[in-house]
């Protein structure tokens, strides 16, 4: 067992042929016919948020009766969605890097020292964040109320760090475990004291991980919706899931706004998936694969 | 690695702040959530103890009995066409055919986006006058369109679509992982015994896959039952209670009807649905030897 890889996919590997040359092109006639498919309902979107809402009323999707243009992005923007955005990067950065710092204190301390139920502790932590979130919903709404940060940033924030915690630590526990004795020990000879081995010696070697991490957990935290709606009520507070459905409201079945509005929250995690497609990939086999 | 007292108290708070914030912010309120189910509350009113009153009321709601076959069609549907599918895509590009990178990231792609842009993008694909009927109608097949999400006898099979075009990726690339880890060389042996593509498939390949596949359904069972934003977004239960499911059925208790005794019993049953397949995730995350 050697715990969790922190690979891509390689680019080449040996591979044996596939049945036959008509049979691997059937499969790839297939692959790019249903790949196809695959691209359709976001270009559909795309489509869409270029068009004007009169010219999909009078002659349908299938033409493009009334000009494309960006006015619907414009609307989108200025009906919460540039709010929206902000108030969503305001929520996740800071959940994110704080995240990043204690999930990595906790994996060291527990997977490098002898700390009693090192394990129990692990499991107790990842258990929680294998728990749904709904049994969780009431009880934040209370505490939030009870604390005064009902309708807070700050709300979401912590109900986002507590609820990741396990997952995080369970990570970079994973990683910490495989790396050899000799950096601690030779940290330690040079008189480094815990903190400082943590952010000289070990945060340099658990950058990639932490990328990978990071990005999924980019993801995760920005594209949460039940954690939001059950502590946010006003509509300046709002992230962008939460504020996408209060658009829903506004515009009902005015397509083309509502298409601009969701293109414009997804940016952030596309441009994220288009930039780091190898971190977001070795994410998300985190801790699944062995 | 031994520990001298200033490092002692710094092992105990690096690892106590975090664990403190799961206590406080994961178990605490999971516990409550079990306490507030045996109450009949409001929320503003007195908080009444009634014992397993609000399950009984449960086991009794024909409301509940819905939700908990729409979850369980959900479960069964959408983890089938997943899982299978993510499967067949992941052996196919896991082969390396021409243009397999650019296969990889379509149906990758649409794992960046959350469910709530997903439940966007396909309520208009459902649209009335949206894209599936325009294209079926530009060619000519009028008999195939229909009123995708506002069709009570067709909604939760439209909606699992949508949330199957968002997972399958997730999961092709699950079994990727698991496929790299294949052994090469027994693959190679097969071969030269002569067996055929299908032979290795069946007696090589998959029985490999068999960890990668019990994290795979654990983790879409889990995914399955706590299923809520795409729902939320496209048709918040309706129409007629047709995409009604455990926690779309929770939430509109919860912050509806403000029934919060029986929306937490809603929720602890999720929880133990889920229980089973927690515990054999966590078993294979963290095993014994881990140490």
């Amino acid at each position: 067992m050697t715990g969790v890889r922190v690979t891509h996919i390689p680019e080449r590997k040996k591979s044996l042929p596939l049945g036959t040359r008509i049979t691997r092109l059937v499969l790839v006639v297939l692959l790019a016919f249903l790949s196809a498919a695959w691209i359709v309902p976001v270009m559909a979107a795309v489509l869409t948020s270029l068009r004007s809402f009169d010219g999909i009323l009078t002659s349908g999707f299938m033409s493009l009766e009334g000009g494309l243009s960006f006015d619907n992005y414009v609307r989108a923007w200025q009906s919460g969605g540039g709010t929206y955005l902000w108030n969503s990067m305001v929520i996740t950065i800071p959940a994110l890097f704080i995240l990043l710092f204690l999930a990595s204190m906790a994996g060291f301390v527990l997977s490098r020292f002898d700390i009693p139920f090192a394990r129990g502790i692990m499991l107790f932590m990842l258990a929680g964040n294998l728990l749904p979130q709904q049994i969780l919903l009431i009880p934040y709404n209370r505490m939030a109320e009870n604390l005064g940060i009902f309708d807070t940033h700050f709300a979401v924030i912590l109900a986002h760090i507590g609820f990741q915690m396990g997952f995080f630590t369970f990570i970079t526990y994973n990683f910490i475990r495989q790396l050899p004795n000799e950096l601690f020990e030779a940290a330690r000879v040079d008189g480094c004291d815990m903190f400082t081995m943590w952010w000289r010696v070990l945060l340099p070697v658990l950058r990639p991980p932490l990328a990978a991490l990071g990005t999924l957990g980019f993801a995760w935290i920005f594209n949460d919706l039940l954690f939001a709606l059950a502590l946010i009520r006003s509509t300046d507070q709002m992230p962008v899931t939460v504020g996408l459905l209060s658009l829903q409201g506004q515009f009902v079945t005015d397509y083309t706004v509502l298409s601009a509005s969701a293109i414009i929250t997804a940016i952030p995690t596309i441009f994220l998936f288009i930039v780091l497609q190898r971190q977001f990939v070795s994410g998300l086999t985190l801790g699944s694969v062995k | 690695m031994r520990l001298f007292l200033r490092d002692r108290i710094a092992a105990i708070l690096m690892l106590g702040v975090p664990l403190a914030l799961v206590l406080s912010w994961v178990m605490w309120p999971a516990l409550q959530s079990i306490y507030i189910s045996t109450l009949r509350w409001s929320g503003t009113s007195q908080p009444q103890f009634v014992g397993l009153e609000n399950y009984e009321r449960i086991i009794d709601d024909p409301m509940f009995q819905t939700a908990l076959e729409n979850n369980i069609k959900w479960l069964v549907v959408f983890g089938l066409l997943s899982i299978v599918g993510g499967l067949l895509v992941a052996l196919v590009v896991h082969e390396q055919i021409a243009g397999w990178k650019f296969y990889r990231s379509a149906f990758f792609a649409p794992i960046a986006i959350s469910f709530v842009v997903t439940g966007f993008i396909w309520k208009w694909m459902f649209a009335p006058t949206g894209v599936i009927n325009a294209g079926f109608e530009s060619i000519g097949a009028t008999g195939l369109t229909a009123n995708w999400i506002g069709d009570p006898d067709i909604a939760l099979w439209s909606i699992i679509i949508a949330a199957t075009w968002r997972q399958i990726g997730y999961i092709m690339i699950l079994f990727l992982a698991g496929l790299k880890a294949v052994d090469y060389f027994t693959i190679e042996a097969a071969t030269v015994d002569g067996a055929g593509y299908g032979r290795r498939l069946w007696y090589v390949v998959l029985p490999a896959l068999g960890p990668s596949t019990t994290t795979v359904i654990a983790v879409t069972v889990i995914d399955s039952l706590r299923t809520f934003d795409i729902i939320w977004t496209m048709t918040q239960g309706g129409p007629f209670n047709s995409t009604q499911v455990l926690s779309t059925l929770m939430w509109r208790e919860a912050f509806g009807n403000y029934n919060l005794g029986y929306a937490s019993a809603i929720a602890v049953i999720i929880l133990l649905l889920t229980l089973g397949f927690v515990i054999i995730y966590l078993l294979r995350a963290i095993p014994k030897e881990a140490r």
